[in-house]
């Protein structure tokens, strides 16, 4: 079992599914709330990672990274190093990767919530920032822990971006899933076994609790 | 019904033509084997299809059933492990070419190769340094072997990133992401990356001979015709082919050293 890699890759989804809440409530707000026309040409943009071969988002991660796309050279002029080969290039390709993963579940969530009890809030004088905080906040907690667990183990899964964008280096840059091809390409089955149970069992266990979370209401609890 | 079952047919490919071989080669070959290919198409009618990765993956493939016919490796190892499990037919293993590892830089790169030579992967501009995984890929070990002779290797261990084979590598060079590459001589040669870099020969005695060999695979179908594609190898059309992508010529081949 490579830990090294275990560990590293455990930090990355806890960092992107962190980043992911930040960057996604906002998201899902203005995606459930936007009365926009065109407002579906952005779900469709959200929604690109799920059907994306990760080779078409790991190519432009890629170049979008490189030292000659702008964003390349503006982290170079300020860091001193390109961001291709690093963890924080894995975790911008992660975010992207796992987006959707995020976003979905906190629209349905806010989606979710009784509209009534929006215009309540608002007619008690409550601002719509403050009625987001108490009221759909509150109400969206299993769409907000599903969204963190789906884009957690997405995340824990990802391997054709990594492929392309994290050039294999150990501690930085070689994740379990690639950890396990390269057991797998030097024929160390026995040890990529380890390791891809470890994963199957880990990948178990997040979706149990988030199809456990939404089996609502517990009529009966599954423990009796 | 029967235009559906042709239909059917077609998309799996049993209608494909019988003698159509199959090819697994290194990611070295990635340029000059299609060459070869049309070159021999031209003259045989033979179809050959081509199948590119890293020699130690490859030889994974092989070893799970994956339906080739051929398989050009990048050093003779790999070959050798399948003719003894009785997978691939040892009096076919082929010596075609020596392959030629370089150091590649884009020709954006402040570097000046011909005065550093492999010295130039110390300039503080060289950030990353991408080379083949060396746990798949005979280039892979040729780089690392090369910067251990060389006596640098702690010294850019630490800046080093692996491409999953030897195009990956010479990719990350290309695309600018990383700044210096040790990379195939058939990569730097190739139309893809000629005119966009240059490049320094490291030197034969720097690493281990990197003997390109092919070999038939006992699994093959067409047998013969894979066989005759092998021959078509030693020809000197095949030959100066391969040497125009910066490949050299075995000095001497497997059946002569059984020889001496």
């Amino acid at each position: 079992m490579n830990w090294q890699a275990l560990w590293l890759t455990v930090r990355l989804a806890a960092i992107v599914s962190t980043l992911l809440i930040a960057i996604g409530i906002p998201i899902a707000y203005w995606l459930t709330y936007s009365r926009w026309r065109w407002k579906f040409l952005v779900e469709a943009a959200v929604a690109l990672p799920i059907v994306l071969p990760p080779t078409v988002l790991g190519f432009y991660v890629l170049v979008a990274l490189g030292s000659r796309s702008p964003l390349g050279r503006w982290w170079e002029s300020i860091t001193g190093h390109t961001l291709a080969f690093t963890f924080e290039g894995l975790v911008i390709g992660s975010l992207l990767y796992s987006l959707p993963f995020a976003v979905q579940p906190f629209a349905a969530a806010f989606g979710a919530v009784d509209s009534r009890l929006l215009r309540a809030s608002a007619s008690l004088g409550d601002s719509p920032v403050l009625t987001f905080r108490r009221i759909v906040l509150p109400l969206s907690k299993a769409g907000l822990v599903t969204g963190f667990a789906l884009s957690f183990a997405h995340t824990l899964g990802e391997f054709g971006v990594v492929l392309m964008v994290g050039g294999n280096i150990p501690g930085v840059t070689r994740t379990i899933s690639i950890d396990i091809y390269d057991q797998v390409q030097t024929a160390n089955y026995s040890s990529a076994n380890h390791t891809a149970l470890l994963l199957l069992i880990v990948s178990f266990l997040v979706l149990s609790i988030v199809y456990g979370l939404n089996r609502r209401p517990w009529a009966v609890g599954p423990w009796r | 019904m029967s235009k559906l079952l042709a239909l059917l047919l077609l998309f799996t490919g049993a209608l494909a033509p019988a003698q159509e071989i199959t090819v697994a080669a290194a990611a070295d070959m990635s340029a000059a084997l299609p060459e070869l290919v049309a070159a021999y198409a031209k003259k045989t009618g033979q179809a050959v299809k081509l199948s590119f990765g890293s020699s130690g993956n490859l030889t994974n493939q092989i070893r799970n059933g994956a339906p080739f016919d051929v398989f050009f490796s990048a050093d003779e190892e790999y070959p050798q492990q399948l003719i003894a499990e009785g997978l691939a037919a040892k009096d076919t293993l082929y010596r075609y070419a020596v392959g030629r590892l370089v150091l590649w830089v884009p020709g954006d790169s402040p570097l000046d190769l011909s005065k550093l030579g492999i010295k130039a992967l110390l300039d503080s501009s060289v950030k990353k340094i991408s080379i083949a995984n060396p746990a798949t890929a005979p280039y892979g070990r040729a780089a690392e072997a090369a910067l251990r002779h060389f006596g640098i290797y702690d010294q850019v261990s630490s800046r080093l990133v692996l491409g999953e084979n030897v195009s990956q590598a010479a990719q990350f060079v290309e695309s600018g992401n990383a700044q210096a590459g040790l990379i195939a001589a058939s990569h730097a040669l190739a139309p893809a990356l000629k005119d966009k870099g240059r490049y320094w020969t490291v030197p034969l005695d720097a690493y281990p001979t990197l003997n390109q060999a092919a070999v038939v695979l006992s699994r093959s179908k067409h047998r013969d015709a894979a066989r005759k594609f092998l021959e078509f190898l030693r020809t000197t059309e095949a030959t100066s082919l391969l040497t125009s992508y910066g490949f050299s010529l075995p000095a001497r081949n497997i059946q002569t050293e059984k020889r001496q």
